[in-house]
């Protein structure tokens, strides 16, 4: 089943165009694995899809679900099951961890219709989620994000993601940072929420995650297209050749897009 | 314009919803301030002679001093003839039974969240409800009485306890202190009063709900704490008034005094009628708070909230007499749409190692303006006295300001004070992140603004601190676009 379909995608930051013309289809079930070279506009992509008010959609249309996803506010977004994480998690100090993921479930849990947990059954609901990622539970009690290594954020973005359990599941540059046990623990978290109703993009500079989380397709992003896709074969081939050799099919593929 | 804005804009046309007015007949005193309106004052409430003597000095005091300018705040020029110094509601309430009293007044009270059945009460909590300028209601005073403890209105205090109010009244605000207090000392007309014996630790939170009714009505309440020798007291005391286009002035005193081995601990949730968006109305709110940490190893605890009033001016201070002795200032305020404040504490170390520490908290959103003025003085015999003092502001949107003016005055080589301060700006990504989990811009707001006042939230009693949050979480409404 179709879970997201991107048609002709257009972005701009600043007034700078950084998506001309993406077209995506995810399916339930699908690890996407998106790839490019700095500045080709993989974050770009990850952030317009969660909402970002910077990130100004000039052209194009998003379906999620069959719903127009652009029309939806970020909160909107998040409660119908899309989730990001952040490539730099957020500080918000005094604000407590646990208590800020409760307000977050309990906000997406309204929205289903479902009852709110109450403290008791969330914090079971955190205890096993945390021991998954072996989160400290030191961590759940400090300010979120303030004062956690580098590591430590981009694993609370997978507890959080855990947590939440999304429908759709975006990582931004999630490996970025992290040394490799800290890397095997995240794809741990994230290989275990791949199920046949949930669907992840994985955006990366770096093949070395996807040894780990191993996608269903790979795509590659370059001048703010998608100018390749392929399976997994197609990571390794990149990692043996750089982007470099791809810049080819860039130039082929612009006016392509323009016509 | 972002969804998020126009969510934001819809709720801050949300009305303050404390802004009715009650209707009850009112027993008020001519417009206008001579010596004739504070003997009329002292007379209705059948005071001691000493008492208006007090008064008329103060008054006579009052004529020769002028407004201070100082602060960082700009308002029309009071008319002090202006003002309706007396307004009590005219069916006089008996204190035996709370029934007595007129059902319009509780009905006030009860829509206030108050409500003054004592069994109705949230268990641990006496309350002392001052309508405009006269105590209506203190519940749970026999229950205290057992343990000594005098918990009353100021006017019964007057009556029943003359002594212990003659020897404390005015010994820490004397009656010449300032402008704004000298003018209270002279016509204030009821406030609250308590006394915690000698070693007793008072088993529930004391409070005292402040409610301004009448027009052109100034309300100036006068509250006195004594905790005597190893006594302990936590203290909270709230404020509303209804929505009138013109402004209002309250200009209270509050003193406290700790002996040895004593601890105060004094709350305030200040939420008068801030203003309408445009700046129209809403209550002067010129206060004088001090402590006196009179006795050895004594401790005096300010928490605040401010989140009303037009204009506040007040720095409940603290001065620290006995040796060990500690003061605490903790405080969040609240400047939106046009609402101003020059607020902070005086921390006067006299005593031998005394201890202070200042945590102020300023948020300032729409075009508001927030100033933090504090003092630390640290006398020639404070051998080893401390503080540490942080002011941290908060700018919601680009029309706002933020002002901090720390004072320091040592005497003393052995001293050590610390200061810090920040400023920041509440961070789009960080409202971001919050949305992106499902959370509202008007909730990730408040996360974020509850985060930063955490420090001083934590001080607040339990019950006082959710509503604290709420209260900020109202009149931030509207402040992010």
């Amino acid at each position: 089943m179709t879970m997201l379909e991107i048609h002709n995608l257009h972005v701009r930051v600043g007034g700078k165009p950084i998506l001309q013309g993406i077209d995506l289809c995810v399916n339930a079930g699908e690890v996407h694995a998106i790839m490019g070279p700095n500045g080709s506009g993989k974050s770009t992509l990850a952030r317009a899809l969660s909402g970002h008010p910077d990130y100004q959609v000039t052209e194009g249309e998003v379906s999620y679900e069959g719903r127009d996803l652009l029309a939806m506010d970020p909160e909107e977004r998040a409660r119908d099951g899309v989730f990001m994480a952040f490539q730099y998690p957020v500080e918000i100090p005094g604000v407590n961890n646990a208590y800020f993921l409760k307000a977050a479930l309990n906000a997406i849990r309204t929205h289903r219709g479902q009852e709110e947990l109450d403290a008791i059954e969330f914090m079971a609901l955190m205890r096993e989620k945390s021991t998954l990622l072996e989160i400290d539970p030191s961590m759940l009690t400090r300010s979120v994000n303030e004062g956690f290594s580098g590591g430590e954020k981009k694993r609370n973005e997978i507890f959080q993601m855990a947590v939440l359990e999304p429908k759709l599941a975006i990582l931004d540059e999630t490996d970025s940072g992290l040394d490799i046990d800290a890397l095997k623990l995240v794809a741990n978290g994230v290989n275990a929420m791949r199920s046949p109703e949930r669907a992840i993009i994985v955006v990366t500079h770096y093949q070395r995650l996807l040894d780990y989380i191993v996608p269903d397709v790979v795509h590659v992003l370059s001048g703010g297209r998608i100018v390749k896709s392929g399976d997994r074969a197609l990571a390794l081939e990149l990692e043996d050749k750089g982007y470099g050799w791809l810049e080819p099919e860039a130039a082929a593929a612009a006016p392509a897009a323009k016509a | 314009m972002t969804t998020a804005t126009r969510t934001i804009e819809e709720l801050a046309n949300r009305e303050y919803q404390y802004g009715f007015v009650t209707d009850v007949e009112a027993e008020t005193v001519p417009k206008g301030l001579n010596e004739e309106v504070v003997r009329l004052i002292s007379e209705k409430k059948r005071e001691p002679e000493w008492l208006l003597e007090w008064r008329l000095k103060a008054y006579r005091t009052w004529l020769a001093m002028t407004e201070p300018t100082w602060q960082n705040v700009r308002y029309p020029a009071i008319d002090y003839q202006d003002i309706i110094y007396y307004s009590a509601p005219k069916k006089k309430p008996t204190l035996n039974s709370l029934d007595e009293v007129d059902p319009e007044i509780r009905a006030t009270f009860e829509k206030l969240g108050i409500p003054l059945e004592e069994q109705k009460l949230f268990a641990g909590v006496a309350v002392d409800a001052v309508f405009d300028s006269v105590s209506v209601a203190t519940t749970f005073r026999t229950k205290l009485a057992e343990m000594g403890i005098i918990f009353c209105s100021f006017s019964d205090a007057v009556q029943e306890h003359p002594d212990l109010v003659r020897k404390y009244l005015g010994t820490v605000v004397p009656y010449s202190d300032n402008f704004f207090a000298t003018l209270n000392s002279a016509v204030f007309s009821d406030g609250s009063f308590a006394y915690i014996p000698k070693g007793v630790r008072c088993p529930m939170e004391l409070s005292t709900y402040f409610r301004i009714n009448a027009r052109n009505t100034g309300q100036f309440e006068r509250t006195l704490i004594i905790a005597d020798e190893g006594a302990h007291v936590s203290y909270l005391e709230g404020c509303t008034a209804p929505m009138r286009d013109e402004n209002q002035l309250h200009a209270a005193v509050v003193e406290l005094v700790a002996l040895d081995n004593a601890t105060i601990k004094y709350s305030t949730i200040q939420n008068w009628y801030p203003g309408d968006k445009q700046g129209k109305g809403g209550i002067f709110n010129f206060v004088t708070k001090r402590g006196k940490a009179a006795g050895v190893n004594s401790k005096i605890t300010w928490t605040q909230v401010e989140t009303g009033s037009a204009i506040t001016w007040k720095y409940p201070g603290c001065i620290l007499l006995g040796d060990h002795s500690i003061g605490e200032f903790y405080s969040v305020a609240t400047t939106n749409n046009w609402q101003q404040a020059d607020t902070g504490t005086k921390m006067i170390h006299i005593g031998r190692n005394t201890k202070s520490t200042i945590v102020s908290k300023g948020i300032s959103a729409g075009h508001g303006q927030n100033t933090y003025r504090g003092m630390v003085k640290i006398g020639k015999q404070a051998h080893g006295a401390r503080n540490y003092s942080q002011c941290d502001s908060l700018l919601i949107g680009d029309q706002c300001g933020a002002h901090t003016f720390p004072y320091l005055e040592i005497k003393n080589t052995s001293a050590r004070v610390e200061h810090e301060a920040s400023t920041s700006k509440i961070d789009e990504d960080q409202i971001f992140y919050c949305r992106q989990r499902g959370l509202s811009t008007e909730d990730a707001v408040n996360l974020i603004v509850s985060g930063f006042c955490r420090e001083v939230f934590r001080e607040l009693p339990m019950e006082f601190a959710v509503e604290a949050q709420k209260l900020l979480s109202v009149s931030l409404e509207g402040s992010v676009g």
